[in-house]
């Protein structure tokens, strides 16, 4: 098979990086040849992240160049548009409805774009994701990422992967069960 | 069947030093090195490893546990090999005992660093042998090699990784820990004691070294070629290996080097001999291809292939055939999103009041607090390496002194950065009288990289509890007088103020400590005794609130400033700076969860 590409992109303290450990690892245990690649630092402290994650038989380069991604998840929504250039043309992308203003937003010298779910909905296959709410509504507003994996995980059709194993494998002791709740609900809205 | 697992290249060096039977580590923590030392930590019943204060002390460590007979290891990121180089240089002349590793963990396209110097230049001028790994599976086992190959040579070997190298997981099959030979130390004078006398016998004795490294390199199983269609060949190693195996395909050969110092110089040229256009595809300088100019084999490389910044597939595909990508374009730009100090930091109260101060040159150092640059603050004048602040600040207070200019300069520096090289430079203040006004801001934490333990802490990287040092104290011994150092907390304006204006005004060497921790750490109880780290949140009274706008001044990621002004209650931690600057009093402190 063709080398899949897999673009997690969000603001730092999102949990991108915990997201991707669990499909990595999922995809690991289906036998494929799997890289992950994050950045660490200075980036974090509420900076643009990505992580990246390539699969198939035999993987080379550990990151995906601009129109590679064959799906984007975009924790938030305007990072959908900023990494909107790596979507692979016929791709698909999985969008948060959810904000977070960036520094010359939060000082007033630029206004959140509008309209980028109808812009980007436009133009390519976009599924949009109220994970916020949904980890909300399940007790836990970080458990977003998990929700955002298992919308992912549907997407990829990666459905019969052991999931509750892979998520127990690598959240915290005592936040399984609510990771896998989060999953679930996540792999109904894409 | 032994196990698989995905890691890091990080994880997977820790794994090869812990399988090669390390016993001795030290490292200062640097982006993308950092993990190397915290994964290895994990293996404290096997092994000991250390943090040490900065990189020259944590390789001078190695050195003696070489000495001492045991396999020894030191990781550091790689401007912190300039500050390691005195010792590598010289240690290259005397050679090992114990197997000895120095790992360099690059960064091309300055993912967290202040340039992407290319350190393969380091074992060309230190004259000793460098592996380069292209994925976490080499990574392991490089490292193993590394050992090897430091003993049967007699030297220090150099394991050059890279960012993506660094931080990318691929899968590694996992092996037991090996029983390495703890070598007897005997006294010998003749070689590790580097006299003129000496070293002149030890610099033949790297020549003659050099040439059996050679020959080694060009025969050596790490170094492996792929022959598919003739009309191209590329020669690559590390991460860059990886982009050209992508962008030059099935249609095109390979000589994919483990060993780049000595380069293969041999096996590149019966390689090049097979294929019709010689391509090398490297990041960074062109190392590998002015070696092969100078041998005179034909090849392409920088002449299309870009020198600065990251490569990807993508760049080598354009660079080299011109293909540029299809992409999807949106219409609406992305606002950017540069990184900044988090809400309830404890720089943003300091940096909040320097910013205010007319007349001032604010040298800066090497942390979070440098992120004080960026707008609102732009508070920070300089930004060069470790504990550079504190030196550049006492110079240019002295030329402006001696012109009489009227500027004064405020250096600022972190705690763990102080230990690592500010305590020479403060020194260097006091010895020649200068007038600088120095602050550590000790967030009793190395913050950057993400939380490590220091010598201020009272804890080292395998949990054991320490001395701590006494920062107020060693400024004394130093030479700083008692009423010349201010011990604030940062977070209090006034406070900290009434310091700075104190300090400018003097004649003579200040120090201010601003004392708080970082809000991201996971707090000590000697931290919750010593600070009110409790649970609190500022709200805004929009009844009260006239937009003035001078909270937002602070830059603090928590306020908004939109239609109205707003507090985010998520990420605010109550630490009261915004409360402070309102004027109106629209600012209120609330226990996180309950009522005003």
């Amino acid at each position: 098979m063709e080398t899949r590409n897999i673009l997690l992109v969000g603001v730092g303290g999102q949990g991108t990086i915990l997201a991707s450990k669990i499909l990595s690892d999922a995809l690991l245990e289906k036998g494929y040849d799997v890289k992950m690649s994050e950045i660490h630092g200075m980036s974090q402290r509420g900076g643009s992240v990505s992580t990246q994650i390539r699969f198939g038989k035999k993987v080379c380069s550990p990151i995906i160049g601009m129109g590679e991604a064959d799906v984007i998840v975009a924790f938030e929504k305007m990072e959908a548009l900023r990494w909107f250039e790596y979507l692979k043309p016929g791709g698909r992308m999985v969008i948060n409805d959810f904000e977070i203003a960036s520094a010359p937003i939060l000082m007033g010298a630029a206004r959140y774009p509008e309209g980028i779910l109808a812009e980007l909905s436009a133009k390519a296959d976009v599924s949009v994701c109220r994970a916020a709410e949904i980890a909300a509504e399940l007790g836990n507003a970080k458990a977003m990422n998990i929700v955002l994996l298992g919308a992912l995980a549907r997407v990829l059709d990666l459905g019969d992967a052991d999931w509750n194993a892979m998520i127990a494998r690598n959240v915290k002791k005592g936040f399984e069960a609510l990771n896998a709740r989060a999953f679930e609900a996540g792999a109904k809205q894409a | 069947m032994s196990e698989r697992k995905l890691l890091t290249g990080n994880e997977a060096v820790a794994r090869g030093a812990w399988e090669a039977g390390l016993l001795f580590a030290s490292a200062y923590p640097g982006t993308p090195s950092t993990e190397i030392l915290e994964n290895l930590a994990l293996y404290k019943e096997d092994l000991y490893c250390e943090w040490a204060p900065n990189e020259k002390v944590a390789l001078e460590a190695t050195i003696g546990a070489s000495m001492a007979g045991v396999r020894s290891l030191a990781a550091m990121k790689h401007v912190g090999v300039n500050v390691a180089a005195d010792p590598l240089f010289t240690f290259s002349y005397t050679g090992v005992n114990g197997g000895c590793v120095l790992i360099s963990a690059d960064d091309p396209g300055m993912h967290s660093s202040q340039n992407e110097q290319d350190n393969r230049n380091y074992a060309v001028a230190a004259h000793i042998p460098m592996l380069e790994p292209a994925d976490s599976g080499e990574a392991k086992a490089f490292t193993a090699l590394a050992f090897e190959l430091s003993e049967t040579y007699d030297c220090p070997v150099l394991l050059r990784l890279t960012t993506r190298i660094c931080h990318s997981k691929s899968i590694v099959t996992l092996g037991a820990r090996g029983a390495a030979p703890v070598i007897p130390y005997k006294r010998n004078i003749e070689k590790y004691v580097a006299t003129p006398a000496n070293a002149k016998h030890m610099r033949a004795r790297v020549a003659a070294r050099e040439a059996a490294l050679a020959a080694y390199a060009n025969s050596a199983p790490i170094n492996t070629a792929e022959y598919n269609g003739r009309k191209i060949g590329v020669v690559s190693a590390g991460v860059a290996y990886q982009y050209a195996r992508d962008a030059f395909g099935e249609e095109a050969s390979y000589l994919k080097l483990g060993i780049t110092y000595p380069l293969p110089i041999e096996r590149v040229r019966a390689f090049a001999a097979e294929v019709e256009t010689l391509y090398v595809v490297e990041e960074l300088d062109p190392y590998m291809e002015r070696q092969l100019k100078a041998a005179g084999i034909a090849c392409i490389g920088k002449e299309r292939i870009p020198e600065a910044g990251e490569l990807d597939a993508d760049i080598l595909r354009k660079s080299v055939f011109g293909i540029a990508p299809k992409t999807l374009r949106a219409d609406t730009p992305a606002v950017p999103r540069p990184p900044s100090l988090c809400a309830g930091c404890p720089h943003r109260g300091l940096f909040y009041v320097l910013s205010k101060k007319k007349n001032i040159m604010i040298t800066g150092d090497i942390g979070c607090y440098t992120l004080a640059s960026a707008p609102p603050l732009s508070a920070m004048d300089s930004c060069f390496c470790m504990g550079g602040g504190v030196s550049a600040g006492h110079g240019a207070a002295a030329a402006f002194k001696r012109v009489g200019a009227p500027q004064k300069v405020v250096a600022v520096i972190g705690d763990s950065t102080f230990f690592h090289s500010g305590v020479t430079s403060l020194m260097n203040a006091v010895y020649n009288k200068g007038d600088s006004v120095s602050v550590i801001l000790d967030n009793r934490t190395t913050g950057m990289t993400g939380h490590q333990e220091n010598p201020g802490t009272g804890r080292t990287l395998m949990g054991d509890e320490t001395a701590e040092v006494d920062i107020p104290a060693l400024c004394k011994a130093i030479g700083v007088k008692g009423q010349n150092i201010y011990i604030v907390n940062p977070l209090l304006l006034a406070e900290t103020e009434a310091a700075v204006d104190d300090a400018l005004a003097k004649d003579e060497p200040t120090v201010i400590i601003a004392r708080w921790p970082c809000i991201l750490k996971r707090f000590s109880a000697a931290d919750r005794a010593e600070f009110d780290l409790s649970s609190k949140r500022c709200v805004i009274d929009p009844a009260l609130c006239v937009k003035c706008g001078q909270c937002v001044k602070t830059g603090c990621p928590a306020i908004c400033a939109g239609e109205a002004i707003s507090i985010d209650e998520a990420s605010c931690t109550g630490c009261e700076l915004c409360r402070q600057l309102c004027k109106f009093g629209a600012i209120a402190l609330r226990a996180a969860g309950g009522e005003a």
